[in-house]
């Protein structure tokens, strides 16, 4: 059985809101199209991870903000103001990593400016903040974002592993695998890696959801 | 001569926005199903890009770059931070502005291009564009080229994968792996296909 309180914290309101986002409402193939140019990151665990947190910071605080100011904006210039928040936020993300790690922003080069046209980030101000009080829509954005980067997280854990044998740039795969003729492929580390590795990432998906519908 | 004809077969073939940078794919996406409507869109994006390449670029190079203010007296700012707010308030506009000029002068690509245009706005193949065109320092000439020849290859992208979908209806897809799962390892396979011409040195 589980304990009272861990029962009472699944039937909060946030804890839901957490789940849904994370889980029931998280199919990757949804997520993907939000991802668009996002995949190009997923060489490295590193670089996928500081574009996860980007993204999360831009989405939650993009909800926060647009959660806020919902009761003072006129409905036919939403879109506008949307996006000039979300824009400052991911101004502020791009100008922050150019600071303080140098090398990651050359990696990460157009793709974090990129952020603004992110379907998520404004479907989650659309969709949910304009609707609904500021520390849900907090919540709801920083479960989206975290959902989304879980998904980068897995391809560019199986890219980097896979493509360069390595984690988080350290190698993983031991050296005598290599004197044994085991070979890197050098595929996962190109675009096509990318591709191959959602659609798969989507078949199991649907093998995993449809099993369980069927019990 | 030589430069600018590198750059367009670069961009049109190996780096592809849509298949080597994954920009662009919402609406590839979402549109690919058709191929009347791929085309359309597809001239709609090749249309907007030629324009708003070369106008973003004009911008970066007179308001933004450092030291680009130093015909109004400001040598020593720096306003590159800006660049992606201005760029999106110019793709919006310019493609605004285009559906007016296209409306009064030319009805019939109106009706044909009319639904896209709109759209098009929140591609991210645009604002992708204007970003690869600063961080790559292109000049004047390289920027029209670039912009017009990467819509080029995200058009050709997205008409053969509508029609690479027309065929795949007729085919025995197992069932977790129908819909979405596929368009991405066919697009995975087109990839490959188009990484083949990184072997044509010019």
């Amino acid at each position: 059985m589980t304990p009272a309180p861990v029962q009472a914290l699944r039937k909060s309101r946030s804890y839901k809101a957490v789940a849904r986002a994370l889980w029931e409402a998280n199919p990757i193939s949804k997520q993907i199209l939000g991802i668009c140019s996002a995949l190009a990151v997923t060489v490295q665990l590193k670089t996928a991870l500081v574009m996860s947190i980007a993204l999360t910071f831009v989405v939650a605080f993009s909800s926060l903000i647009i959660s806020l100011m919902r009761r003072a904006m006129p409905r036919n210039i939403r879109i506008m103001v949307e996006v000039s928040v979300i824009a400052t936020l991911v101004i502020l993300a791009d100008e922050f990593l150019r600071a303080f790690m140098y090398d990651v922003s050359r990696q990460l080069s157009v793709f974090v400016g990129l952020i603004i046209t992110n379907c998520i980030v404004l479907g989650r101000a659309e969709g949910y903040a304009l609707s609904n009080p500021p520390c849900k829509s907090f919540v709801d954005g920083l479960a989206n974002g975290i959902g989304y980067g879980s998904v980068l997280m897995g391809v560019a854990f199986l890219r980097e592993l896979l493509g360069s044998g390595k984690l988080f740039g350290y190698p993983v795969i031991p050296a005598f695998f290599y004197e044994a003729g085991y070979l890197d492929n050098g595929l996962m580390r190109l675009a096509p890696g990318a591709f191959i590795i959602i659609g798969l990432f989507v078949w199991l998906e649907h093998t995993l959801l449809s099993r369980k519908k069927g019990r | 001569m030589e430069n600018l004809i590198s750059i367009a077969v670069n961009s049109i073939f190996v780096g592809n926005i849509l298949l080597a940078y994954f920009l662009g794919m919402c609406s590839f996406v979402a549109i690919s199903k058709n191929m009347k409507t791929a085309a359309g869109l597809g001239v709609a994006v090749i249309f907007v890009l030629t324009v708003t390449t070369p106008v973003n670029w004009l911008i970066y190079r007179f308001l933004l770059a450092p030291g680009a203010l130093a015909w109004a007296g400001f040598p020593e700012v720096n306003l590159s931070y800006l660049k992606l707010v201005l760029f999106i308030a110019t793709i919006a506009a310019m493609v605004q502005a285009l559906e007016m000029v296209i409306d009064r002068y030319s009805p019939a690509l109106y009706v044909s291009l009319g639904v896209f245009l709109p759209l098009i706005t929140v591609n991210c193949a645009i604002l992708g564009v204007s970003l690869f065109m600063v961080e790559r320092a292109y000049t004047f000439p390289e920027t029209a080229v670039f912009g017009a020849s990467s819509g080029m290859g995200w058009a050709l992208a997205i008409i053969a994968m509508s029609a690479i979908q027309k065929k795949l209806r007729y085919a025995d897809v197992p069932e977790g792996l129908q819909g979405f799962a596929i368009n991405m390892i066919t697009t995975g396979l087109m990839a490959i296909g188009f990484m083949l011409f990184a072997g044509i040195s010019m």
